[in-house]
């Protein structure tokens, strides 16, 4: 397998370590309550299919929020997790 | 299909073996049951056979989307052991390996169980202690380990590389009740004992929807047809999430490939089950010949059954250090299967908020020496409505309430970290 850096281009998959579905750029507020944070902590889609997760590359850094198939292992693309959670920072600032 | 017996073996060697039937009926589904259980591996068809036998409910259909031990249960490297550490845990292995112990006798099948002991390593005074105080857990328990030094080691595993500049041995925790068994002689034993007492075994049967009522769950869908059902099980491994999301359920749960290795056939060489300390290896000897070995999971979430080629280097890395007579050995295939992890690493038997529909999960890389006791308690708690005691920690709400979390390797209850 391997994985796209956003920064370095495309890398052998021992140059990263995994790190979570990226749902795990959907913290939630400190005061959400234990059940929000135990299904942000906990739960998971699981999917068997497309699925975006995070991945870190130890060369240079990076939380990358990779674009992949868990069936297949294909991978389709990448960006910087910086730029994903700034996006939904601002979606949410607009459905506020 | 009768009784195996010895005489029944020559018998039919006397008569060119023209007299052996199939070993369970193939029925088609009935329009309903008093319980189904959705998926064949080795935890679904225990459950089947002990609702069966202990509890007396034989209107039971297992539901299997392939075949019967095609998931994990056949894949899996049939380590067999109780050495946990944890109260939880500690009761429900050592329940499941008494199980195991009686288990050819009860399903009149030799599954070819062999307590050819478990040998832990451990490589420094650190890990020492850990095993010590380990040990210790199982004796408390009422299981038996026994602590080696170098010497003790020595006698029973005189290949490994005792001096290793980077990893010499210290000595290592033997288990002697541990050991292995045929993994899918485990499958079909448990499906002809289930299918003997009544038990209908539908394979190529996907379930693709759970029919729920104001709460109250009705049955299921299925490939082959709706199925009504007083009670549903959900007891499909790496397929949990799946299957749960059918039910509008969200799990703690993320399905990663675990990969393992078996080498040509070779004459007896290792006689047990040894694990490396320090890395990700363990082995053992099938009785085929071939070397059993395998290491952790790769490291990502993964439904692919196949794995990548940076974990193989590590277990071949691990190996070569650990006994350098392995570099003789030439690899013959490598597989993977779909593992259910779960935050701490430790399983789920439970019920669910819908009422009439259970749950049986999160197994990790160790649910293959679970199969006869997460069957005996999930039966229990099925027919019953009550949690059977050595089990009766595996619960659904250990994360959000923060009680009862058994993390064996305390290394946090996070994913990716077991
Ligand atoms: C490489 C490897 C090595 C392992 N080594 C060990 C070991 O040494 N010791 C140990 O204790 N454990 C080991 N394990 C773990 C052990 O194999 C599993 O924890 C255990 O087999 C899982 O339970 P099961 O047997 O019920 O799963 P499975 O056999 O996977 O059964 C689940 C079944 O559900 C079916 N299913 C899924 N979805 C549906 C659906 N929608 N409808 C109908 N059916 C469905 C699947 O087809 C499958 O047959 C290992 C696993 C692997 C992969
Ligand atoms: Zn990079």
């Amino acid at each position: 397998m391997r994985i796209p850096c956003p920064v370095c281009g495309v890398r052998d998959r021992r140059e990263f370590t995994w790190g979570a579905d990226a749902l795990a750029l959907d913290r939630p507020a400190v005061d959400a309550g234990e059940v929000a944070w135990d299904d942000y902590l906990h739960n998971r889609e699981n999917p068997a299919g497309p699925t975006r997760d995070l991945w870190y590359h130890d060369a240079c850094g990076t939380w990358a929020v990779v674009d992949r198939d868990t069936v297949t292992h294909a991978v389709h693309g990448s960006s910087l997790a910086e730029t994903a959670r700034a996006g939904k920072a601002a979606a949410g600032k607009g459905r506020a | 299909m009768g009784r195996f017996s010895g005489l029944k073996v020559i018998w039919e060697g006397l008569r060119g073996q023209t007299g052996w039937t199939p070993m369970w009926r193939d029925p088609e589904p009935k329009a309903e049951y008093d319980v189904v259980i959705i998926g064949g591996g080795g935890h679904g068809l225990s459950t089947a056979y002990y609702l069966a036998k202990e509890h007396g409910i034989t209107n039971v259909a297992v539901l299997e989307k392939g075949y019967l031990g095609g998931g994990n249960v056949g894949r899996n490297t049939t380590i067999v052991r109780a050495n946990y550490f944890l109260p939880g845990n500690s009761e429900f292995y050592s329940h499941s390996l008494k199980l195991w112990e009686g288990l050819e006798a009860d399903l009149n099948y030799n599954v070819m169980h062999s307590q050819r002991g478990l040998i832990n390593l451990f490589h420094s005074d650190g890990q020492r202690d850990a095993f010590v105080r380990r040990g210790n857990a199982m004796v408390n328990q009422g299981d038996d380990a026994i602590l080696l030094d170098r010497d003790g080691v020595r006698k029973h595993l005189p290949y490994l590389d005792f001096d290793n500049v980077r990893f010499p041995i210290y000595g290592g925790l033997l288990h002697p009740r541990g050991g292995t068994a045929r993994h899918d002689a485990v499958a079909w034993g448990y499906a002809r004992g289930a299918d003997q007492r009544g038990v209908d075994l539908i394979q190529n049967c996907e379930v693709t929807g759970i029919d729920i009522e104001g709460g109250v769950v009705r049955g299921v869908q299925t490939s082959r047809g709706p199925i009504r059902a007083k009670k549903v099980a959900m007891i499909v491994a790496g397929r949990s999430s799946q299957v749960a999301a059918m039910a509008g359920m969200r799990l703690p749960i993320e399905s990663h490939v675990l990969q393992a290795f078996v080498t040509e056939g070779l004459k007896p060489v290792i006689n047990h089950v040894v694990s490396f300390g320090m890395g990700h290896f363990y082995i053992s000897q099938s009785d085929k010949g071939g070397l059993v070995f395998g290491g952790d999971i790769d490291f990502y979430s993964s439904y692919a059954a196949r794995g990548n080629l940076p974990m193989k280097e590590h277990v071949m890395d691990a190996a070569m250090t650990l006994m350098p007579m392995i570099g003789k050995a030439k690899v013959l295939r490598s597989w993977g299967g779909i593992m259910d992890m779960s935050p701490d690493g430790s399983p789920t038997i439970d019920k669910t908020p819908t009422e009439g529909l259970f749950v049986n999960c999160g197994w990790n890389y160790g649910g293959f020496k679970a199969v006869p006791g997460s069957g005996f308690s999930t039966a229990h708690l099925i027919a019953t409505g009550q949690h059977h005691a050595p089990a009766a920690k595996f619960r659904l709400d250990r994360f959000l309430t923060g009680r009862g979390i058994m993390d064996e390797e305390g290394t946090g209850a996070q994913h990716n970290l077991h």
